[in-house]
């Protein structure tokens, strides 16, 4: 039997690691589904009405497991966590409940979209897509401004370490809060947008000639092209702020020891704490400086200037940032080629190379979330509030946490290889080139 | 003049109402899903499966702001409940992870898989471990039986909740969900073949949850004091024994005399009156004998605020609602 910290930790850990998959395909399936909609609509071709039918139909599948793992984390908070929550409670409490009205409305208008096809009119049915897209986003938003308060605790003075003069709006204004939201939105349509880009491009390989699968490439690529490009930028504010206030935090992702001007960017490695230095790294000189800084002699501090028992683990913080920031560069460089291909050749099916490419980089978008999340949870250890409530201290009473974890791990690894062989099976009865390549209807057609 | 906590308590109960008249009777379509026998067993499903299929994701949502509402208005009584009753709240989330995934999977796979069958009976199975488990978990904070327990993992963890009043509210539940569905689905179809089933499987589980509300009652005077005592001692509480009863007897009359409008209006009122006897009978105390509305409430700047997002939610929200169901459910009597 493991410790039961360890346990619950492990489990939260699984159930935000499943759960977000499919939070951020909710979040970003429902807008492709709405251009390819909103194309049938403005040229009346068909293949587009299939593409959105057909996208929907994966969201469905998709959003109902995010529901429940949803709710499955709601609960867990408490389940895992209680003393957590009853001190966070009164003041992010907030957040997660403006999240469940976000939520709401997503569930409903979803509803609407995919049960309602021939029941309202498309312009309203579109509009309803539109609303599952924007409450999506406006979820994620509330939910990441919530782990951003744990991470940069703020609204509220400190009396016999309970909270007092609680101010919830704050949490609307945390720098840290703030720019996590915009990572992980932009992060969702990145990685979405190349897997269904690596699907298709995956079927164009073996029928170059079908439109839908053209089609659907394009529309998945300009999506998640568009957020690959912006997510450096993104990546920078949001690394710029942990700098100023969670220096220890920044320190621990870049494996930053000691307090130097001219700090160093290292560009893989192993953090050694025995010796305080990276080992098997490439060393960008003044490179750190320069990047949280724009000056390649200002001062970075140093994990040494940090009590020891308040340092994250050091390896798997290291490594994770650095897998997703390499995941990052490698689809944002997909991007500038997909686009280079789009202005200058005007067709991104005829190169095999770069389809094959596509099909390889599929999967790159998720393992930069899960990556992402790693380094966020696991760097804010050993609290769960940062300077305020240690981990240790939050976790429930409830012994044999190891059998709920177990349970949990079968469960949704069950239900993963259920979702896959589903979809497989949805992706492999596509239409084929000859039913959809028949002329295309007057522009009119759809408007009639 | 009621204060914040009241009327967000207010807010949280109504939120139960909502998921159990809504939610709660997905639940019960479940459990008549899995009941389905006979020459019209096909019918029946393909009735049950159509009438929650756009719906039960936003009927679900009301569970999770009973859940937000709670922690974020009563951090310390939540806290107490989740520590305490982390067994069943487990068992109830695997409940609705198996149902809620169950039936995409049901929905979405073709239809001449061989797994077809094997995901409607999961979906049955779970939603009735799930209405049971609900049961249970509210029928323990109702029996007052969280009040620091002592002892090893067993007293603490497990005879909380494995007690008669809970088990037997938990078997409550399941008969209020069944009945709450099949009064919904008469009004989904306009075969009379169908009408007639769901009429007469209406009437069965009204026949069992009134003999189950009967068992509960008498169960109270041992095993849940303090509820009953709320209930029968004072006039509040019989004005709320009254309204159950006649939800009851508009139940039975509107189903006997084929007015299932009036049986559908009774059976809200029947369920409502339940809820609402339930909050009236431990009000203030969230759970017995420590911890009132009062006592485990948020400072007032969070209720505040909450109480105008809870507004303005609901300004979205409920008008959204309405279109679903305009949507959806245009079949009439």
């Amino acid at each position: 039997m493991i410790e039961n910290l360890l346990a619950a930790r492990l489990l939260m850990a699984i159930s935000l690691g499943f759960h977000i998959i499919f939070a951020v395909a909710g979040m970003a399936m429902p807008f492709l589904m709405v251009i390819a909609e909103w194309r049938y609509i403005r040229t009346g071709r068909e293949i587009f009405r299939e593409l959105a039918t057909r996208w929907a139909k994966g969201t469905a599948i998709l959003f109902a497991i995010g529901a429940v793992s949803g709710t499955v984390l709601s609960f867990e908070l408490g389940l895992l966590w209680p003393n957590f929550m009853a001190w966070a409670g009164p003041i992010i409490g907030l957040l997660f409940s403006l999240e469940g009205f976000a939520f709401f409305t997503e569930a409903i208008f979803l509803g609407i979209y995919l049960y309602g096809w021939n029941k309202i009119p498309p312009y309203l049915h579109l509009m309803s897509g539109v609303i599952v897209t924007v409450s999506g986003v406006l979820s994620a938003f509330f939910v990441v401004l919530a782990n951003g308060w744990m991470n940069h605790p703020v609204g509220f003075q400190l009396l016999d370490g309970l909270p007092v003069q609680i101010a919830p709006l704050a949490t609307f204004t945390n720098p840290i809060g703030l720019h996590e939201t915009h990572h992980m939105i932009l992060a969702a349509f990145v990685a979405i947008g190349f897997l269904v880009a690596g699907i298709h491009a995956f079927f164009l390989l073996r029928q170059p000639e079908n439109p839908f699968h053209q089609e659907a490439l394009r529309i998945a690529l300009i999506t998640g092209g568009l957020a690959a490009l912006l997510q450096p930028l993104s990546g920078d504010l949001l690394a710029r702020a942990v700098a100023t206030f969670s220096p220890i935090k920044l320190a621990a992702l870049e494996g930053h020891f000691h307090t130097t001007s001219g700090a160093s960017f290292w560009i893989g490695g192993i953090p050694d704490v025995s010796t305080a230095t990276i080992s098997y790294g490439i060393e960008i000189p003044y490179g750190l400086s320069l990047l949280l800084h724009g000056d390649p002699m200002a001062s970075v501090q140093g994990l040494m200037d940090f009590p020891r028992q308040n340092w994250p683990p050091l390896v798997v913080v290291h490594l994770a940032f650095q897998i997703m920031i390499a995941s990052g560069f490698i689809l944002m460089a997909m991007s500038v080629w997909g686009f280079w291909k789009i202005w200058r050749q005007k067709c991104l099916w005829k190169s095999r190379g770069f389809l094959r490419c596509l099909v390889g980089c599929a999967p790159l978008g998720l393992i930069a979330i899960e990556s992402g999340w790693v380094v966020t949870e696991v760097g804010r250890q050993p609290w769960i509030i940062v300077g305020i409530m240690r981990t240790t201290d939050a976790v429930t009473p409830m012994p044999g946490l190891t059998v709920p974890l177990i349970f949990f791990t079968l469960l949704y690894l069950g239900l993963a290889g259920i979702v896959l062989w589903l979809l497989h099976r949805h992706l492999t009865v596509f239409p084929q080139t000859i039913e959809l390549s028949g002329p295309p209807p007057r522009e009119t057609h759809a408007r009639s | 003049m009621p204060g914040l906590e009241d009327i967000l308590a207010g807010f949280i109960l109504m939120s139960l109402t909502l998921y159990v008249l809504l939610g709660g009777a997905d639940y019960g379509a479940g459990i008549w899903y899995l009941l389905a026998r006979g020459p019209e067993a096909h019918a029946q499903r393909q009735l049950i499966t159509t009438a929650i299929g756009p719906i039960w994701e936003a009927n679900h949502v009301w569970l999770i702001l009973v859940v937000t509402l709670l922690f974020s208005a009563f951090p310390l009584a939540y806290a107490r409940v989740s520590t305490l009753l982390h067994i069943p709240l487990t068992l109830l989330l695997t409940g609705i992870v198996l149902r809620g995934s169950a039936f995409a999977f049901r929905s979405y796979d073709v239809q001449k898989s061989p797994l077809h069958r094997f995901w409607g009976t999961l979906f049955g199975l779970s939603s009735l471990i799930t209405a049971m488990f609900l049961g249970i978990i509210l029928g323990t904070v109702a029996s007052s039986n969280l009040q620091n327990p002592h002892g090893g993992f067993v007293e603490v963890f497990v005879l909380t909740w494995i007690q008669p009043f809970p088990l037997a509210v938990g078997i409550w539940t399941i008969t209020l969900f069944a009945f709450l569905a099949s009064t919904y689905l008469i009004h989904e179809t306009p075969f009379p073949a169908l009408r007639r089933l769901f009429r007469r499987k209406a009437l069965w589980s009204l026949a069992a949850s009134v003999m189950m509300a009967i068992l509960v009652l008498l169960l109270t005077k041992n095993y849940a004091p303090g509820i009953g005592q709320g209930l029968l001692q004072n006039s509040t509480g019989w004005v709320f024994l009254i309204l159950t009863l006649l939800g009851m007897l508009g139940s039975t009359a509107g189903l006997w005399t084929n007015r299932f409008h009036l049986a559908r209006a009774s059976a809200i009122g029947y369920v409502t009156a339940i809820i609402w006897g339930w909050g009236f009978g431990q009000y203030p105390y969230l759970i017995k004998p420590d911890l009132t509305i009062y006592n485990t409430s948020a400072p007032p700047s969070t209720l505040e605020l909450l109480l105008f997002v809870l507004v303005a939610g609901m300004i979205v929200v409920l008008p959204s609602l309405l279109c679903l169901f305009r949507v959806f459910k245009k079949i009439q009597v």
